[in-house]
């Protein structure tokens, strides 16, 4: 609103601020051409040529002085106020002065004596600065604090009314993999805004090593030992985790936890979305499951077994298993992985060569109320079934829907089964892959025989004898010591305190080095 | 004056008053907004939304002996520069030219001299017509308008261009573009402070110190290395957006002190910092501002982190939740067509409350108060 109608309101206000008549033209075609504002205008190039040269704007002190004793200007603040504004605008801006726009505004400000009790001042004003500009950090501690609680509030309010506890149902067993795989899904569980009963029911006994990796997770957890040892074979795991997953439904029944019941393997990946989603389930959820069918072979990768299959038919061949639905957006059958391509290529004992292959539906893809587990609740519906009754032939039990008389009650859950809430995965090591227990490397090493083949494709080959493994390793110590030497030396002159530091982060390794 | 703003809020004001709306000639209004419809858009549109909802509601009346207040339609601020920008200098010649009519093809101008009149002047400084506060407060109110009542966006205490009895209005926002950019609410909000827009005017204010008088230059300065800060001057597609996941979003002023943003906030649920000494808010008798925004001296922009960050969270929450409320997001809109609470029913309440008008408003014949030569030179000049 100011660009185009500067010109004329700039001469305007130059001819009116020297005119004690006071009345103003306000028309857009004013021009003009007497000689007093020609002088003025020559004045006025005069006083930019001599800012420009010194560097600020020393007209307006001029005119302040000038003028100030004038009857007829309304100048409203003492010298005071805008020396100091001046000196606050100098240390901001020191950048050389356009003097195009307006003059000093103190002068011409506050018209009239209508707005003397007003405290705010028209005119050039300085821009306050604090000396120390950067933000205090008790004040962003608490700014948090303050986003933390509206977020809690927006929960409470737009999020669910009454949210369900999560009863959470993990296999496990310690193997290799076992840290990484677990450590996810003990993440992914600590994000859940939601109460959380975590079901870890581990083969082969409950063992401490188990224990640590989610001693510190801060979630409800209830370890349990299956006393029987996981197999060695694909099709033995898959059997030994539904029992233990049946184990664990039995430990909810007796428990009677309320909630919602869902099986996190470990090796799976679990997005939020599908802990807000499964808290919509009635009684039996079915969820779609990506499938990441994978080799842990580098040569032959599904990849080719994958093109071979993109020239064929089948364009739907999607790695999805879930529930499918019809127009109507009711269950009307699901979606299974096709293992047809796989064939003869899928792995068959842990950590093999091959393509690690889902079963026809997995566990994971069920959500159940754990209302239905009970011996005794108030509306269970007719079309389940008695865990007691079932459980004394469990085997071949592929997954839950054992529970349901009549499968077309299960309810499908992410927009029907379109959307992919939680990812399968089977990545393994050999059975016979060594690796720390607990991963920590504790002094002093053992001897260690390295395996004839490790799950590390890029392992160093083998060594003949021992020893020069365990001295291989000192001397990587040692020469890193060494590295670190050379450039502190440099500075050990100046900085005396560090001469004692080194020499206390030599001494562990003088102790292996024992060894 | 909590109970009773939210009973006035949703006061209807059907069967309190009746306003009569003068037929001007078209020059006056269809074919200034004819000639750039962009006066439909922009932030002042609310003089032309007012007219068109009078002319339906049901408050008009046809028969101008019964009416309590006289309207005349007169679009003073469509006159556009190519950058959309309204020019000022016609409008005092056009307002004069306008109430010169109403006087003489009406008694009821004579009758009070214009008491029982209100105008929408949604310009920058309301009825002092200009862009430039020195020059609007030198002018002042036109000297036509003094009895009359100003609608108005303007407010300011103890200021030349806001009466006594105007009232103010917000300025206009379009609530179908606001509709559209709405997210789910349970989007977290995890913006802590808001802000978009310019702190510096480099085109007509260089040095910094006269626009907003350096307000929003100080807000810069301070905080544009802060993280609890989301402030810049670019302009995002995703604005409107933003406002809702942001917890406070700053109001400052700018050439003049009201803005869009304080409607941005209170339809987006993000609590107004109001950074304008001695502003007066929209609907002030209606909404309870300070129970709902922020207010932080000019002066004390360099501790505006502290401010913020030492509100108790409960009075933050308390604020969501006002903000929240329906009605309150309504008063701020002037939707067509009209819906019930909304800015056009809360301008009505505000004249409904100053009824009954005074006996001592109706002149005695031949009384005359206003001066019709008073004022600059040029505003004389036909329009």
């Amino acid at each position: 609103m100011k660009l185009s109608a500067l010109q004329q309101s700039y001469l305007n206000r130059r001819s009116n601020s020297f005119r004690s008549s006071g009345a103003l033209d306000s028309s857009s075609d004013s021009s003009i051409k007497s000689t007093s504002a020609i002088f003025w205008l020559v004045l006025h190039g005069l006083c930019c040529l001599i800012s420009l040269f010194l560097g600020f704007r020393f007209s307006r002190l001029v005119f302040l002085f000038l003028f100030s004793t004038s009857a007829t200007t309304n100048l409203y603040t003492s010298p005071f106020r805008t020396a100091s504004e001046l000196a606050q605008t100098l240390t901001v801006h020191s950048t050389p002065i356009r003097d195009l726009e307006f003059p000093p505004g103190n002068i011409t400000s506050m018209a009239g004596g209508s707005s003397g009790s007003s405290r705010v001042v028209v005119g050039r004003h300085g821009i306050r600065i604090r000396p120390w500009p950067h933000p205090n950090p008790v004040e962003v501690m608490r700014a948090h604090q303050i986003i933390e609680r509206v977020q809690k509030e927006q929960r409470l309010q737009f999020g669910l009314k009454n949210p369900r506890t999560v009863i959470v149902i993990t296999p496990t067993y310690v193997r290799t993999f076992q840290a990484l795989h677990l450590t996810g899904v003990m993440h992914s569980l600590m994000l859940v805004p939601y109460d959380l009963v975590w079901i870890v029911i581990e083969a082969g006994g409950a063992t401490n090593e188990t224990a640590s990796l989610f001693a510190k997770s801060g979630l409800r957890t209830i370890h349990i030992g299956f006393r029987q040892r996981m197999p060695n074979s694909w099709e033995g795991r898959h059997h030994l985790e539904a029992r233990m997953r049946l184990h664990a439904l039995r430990i909810v029944r007796e428990k009677k936890l309320d909630g919602i019941v869902m099986f996190a393997d470990d090796s799976n990946m679990h997005s939020m979305e599908l802990f807000d989603e499964i808290q919509n389930v009635r009684w039996v959820g079915a969820l779609s499951v990506g499938i990441l069918a994978h080799s842990s072979d580098a040569d032959e990768t599904s990849a080719s077994v994958i093109e071979k299959n993109e020239d064929e038919e089948n364009p739907e061949s999607l790695p999805v298993q879930g529930p499918a639905c019809n127009s109507s957006n009711h269950l009307a059958g699901w979606h299974t992985f096709n293992s047809l391509p796989y064939l003869g290529k899928s792995a068959t004992y842990i950590g093999d060569r091959g393509i690690v292959l889902p079963r026809k539906l997995e566990w994971a893809g069920f959500v159940l109320n754990s209302q239905l587990l009970w011996k005794d609740a108030e509306d269970k519906p007719e079309w389940v079934k008695d865990l007691d009754a079932l459980t004394h032939n469990d085997e071949d039990i592929e997954s839950p829907l054992f529970l349901l008389k009549d499968f077309s009650v299960v309810e499908p859950l992410g927009s029907c089964g379109r959307q992919i809430l939680l990812w399968w995965l089977r990545v393994e090591a050999r059975a016979d892959s060594k690796f720390p227990p607990g991963w920590i490397i504790d002094p002093p090493l053992e001897i260690t025989v390295p395996s004839k083949r490790t799950p590390w494709p890029d392992a160093p080959p083998e060594l003949p004898s021992t020893e020069k493994v365990v001295t291989g390793v000192q001397e990587q110590i040692v020469k890193h010591s060494s590295k670190t030497r050379t450039p502190r030396s440099k500075r050990t002159r100046s900085k005396r305190k560090r001469d004692t530091k080194i020499v206390d982060t030599r001494l562990p390794v003088r102790n292996s080095e024992q060894n | 004056m909590l109970c009773s703003a939210g009973d006035v809020l949703e006061d209807d004001p059907v069967g309190r008053l009746k306003v009569f709306v003068y037929e001007l000639p078209s020059k006056y209004n269809k074919k200034i907004l004819q000639k750039d419809p962009r006066c439909l858009t922009h932030m002042f549109a609310a003089e032309i939304y007012m007219h068109r909802f009078l002319l339906s509601s049901p408050v008009r009346t046809l028969n101008p002996e019964e009416a309590d207040w006289f309207y005349t339609p007169v679009y003073t601020t469509c006159d556009l520069t190519p950058n959309g920008l309204p020019l000022p200098f016609k409008s005092p010649r056009m307002m004069r030219s306008a109430i010169q009519l109403i006087s003489s093809n009406w008694p009821y101008w004579n009758r009070t001299e214009g008491a029982d009149h209100f105008f929408v002047v949604p310009h920058d400084f309301g009825a002092c017509f200009h862009y430039q506060e020195e020059k609007a407060i030198e002018r002042g109110i036109l000297p036509l308008l003094q009895r009359a009542t100003l609608v108005q966006t303007f407010g300011q205490q103890n200021h030349v261009c806001l009466k006594e009895s105007s009232i103010t209005i917000p300025p206009y926002a379009p609530p179908q573009k606001m509709q559209a950019h709405l997210i789910p609410e349970r989007t977290p909000r995890s913006i802590f402070v808001y802000f978009r827009g310019l702190f510096y005017d480099v085109g007509n204010d260089p040095e910094g110190g006269y626009y907003a008088r350096g307000a929003r230059a100080a807000v810069w300065e301070n905080f544009k290395d802060n993280p609890l800060f989301d402030i810049s001057t670019e302009h995002p597609t995703t604005y409107y957006e933003d406002m809702q996941r942001a917890v406070f979003c700053l109001c400052p002023l700018g050439w003049a002190p009201w803005s869009p943003r304080l409607v941005e906030a209170v339809i987006f649920g993000c609590i107004p910092v109001i950074i304008a000494d001695d502003i007066v808010l929209p609907f002030a008798d209606a909404i309870p501002w300070e129970e709902i925004g922020v207010f932080v001296a000019e002066k004390d922009v360099p501790n505006l982190d502290t401010i913020l960050t030492s509100i108790p969270s409960d009075l933050i929450l308390r604020k969501q939740r006002l903000l929240a409320n329906p009605s309150m997001k309504q008063a701020m809109l002037f939707p067509q067509p009209a819906q019930p609470g909304d800015a056009f029913h809360q301008v009505l309440n505000g004249l409904a409350r100053k009824l009954p008008h005074d006996k001592s408003i109706y002149l005695k014949s031949g009384e005359k108060i206003l001066n019709w030569t008073a004022g600059p030179v040029g505003d004389l000049k036909p329009w």
